[in-house]
């Protein structure tokens, strides 16, 4: 074991690579997973004591205690709630002894004055309790206390509803459910860091297995067992990967700290998700970050302990296969990768989001594979003058060295590529959406409907108004929201519909329906609520939804929620001032707040894309730092014949930004290829719209740039030393074999 | 063709400077073959590596064709790939180069690309039918007649070769000898070899002995 150790103690920095190498891979991966993880936790806590908000909601213009008791009397099986906004928090008022259990109804509640919260308020009636952030429970007496008597809703705890009231039925869909494709999306992200960083240390093992090759024939001739040597170096992997993957799990876990604040953010503007923002310590997932580093290790690592198995005694001990792989080998790679992508298109018929991962798994590993392959022929087909045709042949030459490194640097191009044209097609399209949607001055929105109708009533003598009313239902079995509009030229120009049947809005007031691209339906498809007359552009909301004219939707639902009413001509403080509980926003608050939930939304995502960028760059260097011992017999023949140590190591320099070129030339075309996946697969799977697919060559050149950039840095060392490297250096290769 | 002027050398190493050369001066005339023997680390090799330009002197002069060696690295080069040509015992070819490649290299390097001359090289060391094969794939014998070619194509004023046949079999090395002199002898170039061999040493036109860095 101690013959084993002292490569690592003779070669330092490949030590610390290895370590580097696996414990970003497993920071990244447990990072994501640390966000995922507090993220349900959150939606569980929700879940698990907001179940009110799961029931059915009975709502009127008023409901008095009167009301409430005259129901209970009359066997109605109701339960009052008392809601409101109280020091930032949402106070939720509720009656424990009709509340049924899984609507919070608990007898902690029934201690006199007491409020339930997540968070520490100088206030002597709070206590803590494991609630969501954002949260506060109480006994409805004490909610009457603060927002008076009045009830805000009663939960239909059980049977019909009772007249003169409006139902709203709970989505169905619960938080966890609606927040999956965007989890699922990081832990594609993490698993591809992960992918990246484990080139890292397959390139860092398999390189100290060749090193020590003849190391282990001497051990083997000394009498020690190939099944001895194999375990020994399995131990010894397993000392790096427990340090590496410890060192991982901590970095991981400042990773997550970093990116919460976002992903909490993201998730309450597009989901409405309440998710703490700072991070608790998992026992769980620090022991699960160290065992995807330890299994992370076996499988890098892998091939070389078989081939230890499997190697004679009398093996050679010269380095060999791992620099020259012969081009057979990476032929059969590069037909691997081809059947990767033929079933990446094949995968492409199978619906569902994990069909859609899946697609763009094969089709980033297909390009991996191919990658070596495709080097080779194009730099096959590079040449002229004598220097040029040697700088060719000898970059293809290092091909099989560096192909790893080359494989990590193209999977974090195509991904950054991907991802910014899908963000940016995303920008593009939802700014100029937001603009149409728009179109008004000032949108009042109101809490309940009674407001709501007092304001429109107030509205109607002194503005051009233009309501937007809003219920939920179900329809063809799916709950939907339903929102009643009115038919307004402003809204005939600027409504954003993707397609539309002749005639669009007048049939529409005739008693067809709109419906959100999410509902999946085309003009002239039937349903329960009307033929399809349009489908226009919903971008951001999770919910399917569907338009009917004003005058249908009032006599379908008789108390709608007043979602916006659209203001063309009135001061918003006249509005503020009549109704100081109605919120009053321009148009151009709505959209920076729009603006600002995109941005945080992909700020993630784009830090995600930065890392792994930054862990293909530790992998090149990686690989150059260890292949530059073994270069100084290919050089120094060249050196002998008359090229000066300065021009090698530029021309070494050179290669490295070619070969950094080359890969991003051939990383765009797949990471257009991922961006069409993410556009038309994936996000119709994963929130039911389709964007249309933009292209950012400014983007694609600062990607370029960047990528030299990463190349340069990760040359530097290894050229600097070339460049320095002394005579007697080079001279030894002229006197012994190396 | 060759002039070395109380040539003086010595490394550093982690029990103090040793010298390896110490005052050492010979000269070569034009189509001039000669043998330089010694004890191992006597100092042959650190010799041949300062007359090509591979190394620097620490004191003394050396000047091949007329021209002193440069002082510079980008200097030293220049002289290397114009006037030198230089065979190594591990043949030294370059891995990524084709057999007709690693001919060319050098004189292309110098400006001096022959195409009539390489044929004839290639013909004349029994190389034309392997001119697209790689290093790896060629025997030992074979490699080193390539290096043997490429060190000819520029047409150098001086060889210098290094136990050029000590990794062959007896008769492959006679014969790669003999066609080394043929060819040096056919080019007019000076010859300054390294060689353990006294049998390989009478061949050549000179002999001279080192001995603790110094001539005998």
């Amino acid at each position: 074991m101690n013959a084993l150790l002292s490569h690592w103690r003779r070669h330092p920095v490949q030590a610390l690579m290895l370590v580097l190498g696996l414990a970003l891979a497993t920071a990244l991966w447990t990072g994501v997973q640390a966000i995922n993880a507090e993220a349900r936790a959150s939606y569980d806590r929700a879940a698990s004591t907001l179940a009110q908000d799961r029931l059915p909601r009975l709502v009127a213009p008023r409901i008095t205690l009167a009301d409430y008791v005259a129901l209970r009397r009359a066997g109605w099986q109701v339960s009052p709630v008392i809601e409101g906004d109280w020091n930032g928090l949402r106070l939720v008022g509720i009656e424990p002894l009709t509340m049924p259990s899984e609507g919070g109804g608990s007898p902690d509640f029934l201690t006199d004055g007491v409020i339930l919260s997540s968070e520490a308020l100088d206030d002597p009636r709070v206590r803590a309790a494991d609630l969501p952030p954002g949260l506060a429970l109480t006994d409805i007496g004490v909610a009457a206390g603060i927002f008076g008597q009045d009830i805000s809703y009663l939960v239909l705890v059980s049977g019909a509803a009772p007249p003169g009231y409006s139902v709203i039925r709970p989505t169905g869909a619960d938080l966890s459910q609606l927040t999956e494709s965007f989890h699922l999306n990081l832990t594609a992200f993490g698993w591809l860091a992960f992918g990246v960083g484990l080139f890292i240390v397959h390139s860092a093992v398999g390189l100290a297995f060749e090193q020590r090759r003849a190391m282990f024939r001497t051990l083997r001739a000394l009498g020690v067992s190939a099944r001895r040597l194999a375990s020994m170096l399995l131990a010894e992997l397993l000392i790096f990967a427990l340090v590496a993957g410890a060192a991982g799990v901590g970095l991981g876990w400042l990773i997550a700290a970093a990116l919460l604040p976002d992903v909490a953010a993201t998730l309450r503007g597009l989901y409405g998700a309440d998710v703490g923002g700072t991070l608790n310590l998992r026992a769980e997932w620090w022991l699960v970050g160290l065992a995807i580093a330890v299994l992370g290790t076996l499988v890098a690592a892998g091939q070389s302990i078989w081939r230890l198995w499997r190697m004679p005694p009398l093996a050679p001990a010269q380095p060999r296969a791992w620099a020259r792989e012969s081009a057979r080998a990476m032929r059969m790679q590069a037909l691997a990768g081809m059947g990767l992508w033929l079933a990446s298109a094949a995968l492409l018929l199978v619906p569902g989001l994990w069909a859609g991962f899946a697609v763009l798994g094969a089709l980033l590993l297909g390009g991996a594979l191919i990658l070596p392959f495709a080097l080779a022929v194009v730099t096959r087909r590079l040449g002229g003058g004598v220097v040029a045709s040697w700088f060719w042949a000898d970059t293809r030459q290092q091909l099989p060295g560096l192909s790893l490194a080359l494989m990590a640097l193209l999977l974090a191009l195509a991904a950054n590529i991907g991802v910014g044209t899908m963000v940016g097609s995303f920008r593009t399209t939802f700014t100029a959406w937001l603009d149409q949607r728009l179109a008004a001055d000032l949108y009042v929105e109101a809490a309940d409907a009674e407001t709501a109708a007092r304001l429109l009533d107030w509205l109607g003598d002194r503005a051009t108004v233009l309501p937007m009313i809003q219920t939920e239902d179900t329809l063809d079995g799916r709950p939907v929201e339903v929102v009643g509009m009115v038919d307004a030229p402003l809204f005939r120009r600027a409504w954003p519909l993707l397609q539309a049947a002749t005639g669009a809005w007048d049939r529409l007031a005739a008693g067809d329906v709109f419906v959100n691209e999410q509902m999946g339906l085309s003009p002239g498809d039937e349903t329960e609520m009307g033929t399809v007359a349009g489908v226009y552009a919903d971008y951001g909301n999770p919910m399917p939804q569907v338009i009917l004219s004003m005058d249908r939707h009032r006599a379908a639902y008789p108390l709608p929620l007043l979602r916006y009413a659209l203001i063309t001509d009135l001061p918003a403080a006249d509005i503020r001032e009549a109704f100081p509980t109605v919120a009053v926003q321009n148009q151009a608050a709505i959209r920076e707040a729009s603006v600002q939930v995109f941005e945080r939304t992909f700020a993630v995502t784009g830090a995600l894309n930065v890392l792994t960028l930054g862990v293909a760059a530790l992998a090149i260097f990686a690989s150059l730092l260890t292949l530059s011992s073994l270069r100084l017999p290919q050089l120094a023949p060249v050196w002998a014949a008359g090229m000066t140590r300065g021009r090698l190591a530029g021309l070494e320099f050179l290669r490295t930004l070619a070969l950094a070129a080359l890969v991003w030339a051939l990383a765009l075309p797949m990471g257009l290829a991922l961006a069409w996946v993410l556009l038309a697969v994936v996000n119709v799977e994963a929130f039911g719209w389709r964007l249309p697919m933009r292209l950012f060559p400014g983007e694609w050149l600062r990607l370029g740039g960047l990528s030299l950039l990463a190349a340069a840095l990760a040359a530097a060392l290894p050229v600097r030393r070339l460049a320095r490297v002394r005579p007697a250096e080079l001279l030894k290769v002229f006197a012994h074999e190396r | 063709m060759l002039t070395l002027t109380d040539i003086r050398k010595s490394y550093d190493t982690s029990e103090g400077s040793v010298t390896v050369l110490d005052g050492v001066s010979l000269s070569l005339a034009g189509k001039e073959t000669m043998a330089l023997t010694g004890e191992s680390g006597s100092g042959k090799s650190t010799l041949l590596h300062l007359a090509a330009g591979l190394d620097a002197p620490d004191a003394g002069q050396v000047t091949v064709a007329g021209q002193p060696m440069g002082r510079t690295d980008a200097e030293r080069a220049r002289m290397r790939r114009e006037t030198v040509g230089l065979v190594f015992q591990q043949f030294n070819l370059i891995p990524s180069l084709d057999v007709g490649a690693n001919l060319a290299f050098q004189a292309r390097l110098a400006g001096r690309f022959d195409a009539a001359w390489q044929t004839e090289l290639a013909e004349a060391l029994g190389l034309s039918d392997l001119l697209h094969r790689y290093p790896e794939q060629l025997s030992g014998g074979q490699q080193q007649r390539v290096a043997i070619g490429r060190a000819l194509a520029a047409r150098p004023a001086l060889i210098l070769a290094d136990e050029p046949t000590g990794n062959l079999d007896e008769a492959t090395g006679d014969q790669v000898m003999a066609l080394m002199l043929r060819l040096v002898a056919e080019t007019g170039a000076a010859l300054l070899m390294v060689t353990h061999s006294p049998r390989l040493a009478g061949m050549l036109d000179r002999h001279a002995h080192l001995r603790a860095g110094r001539l005998a």
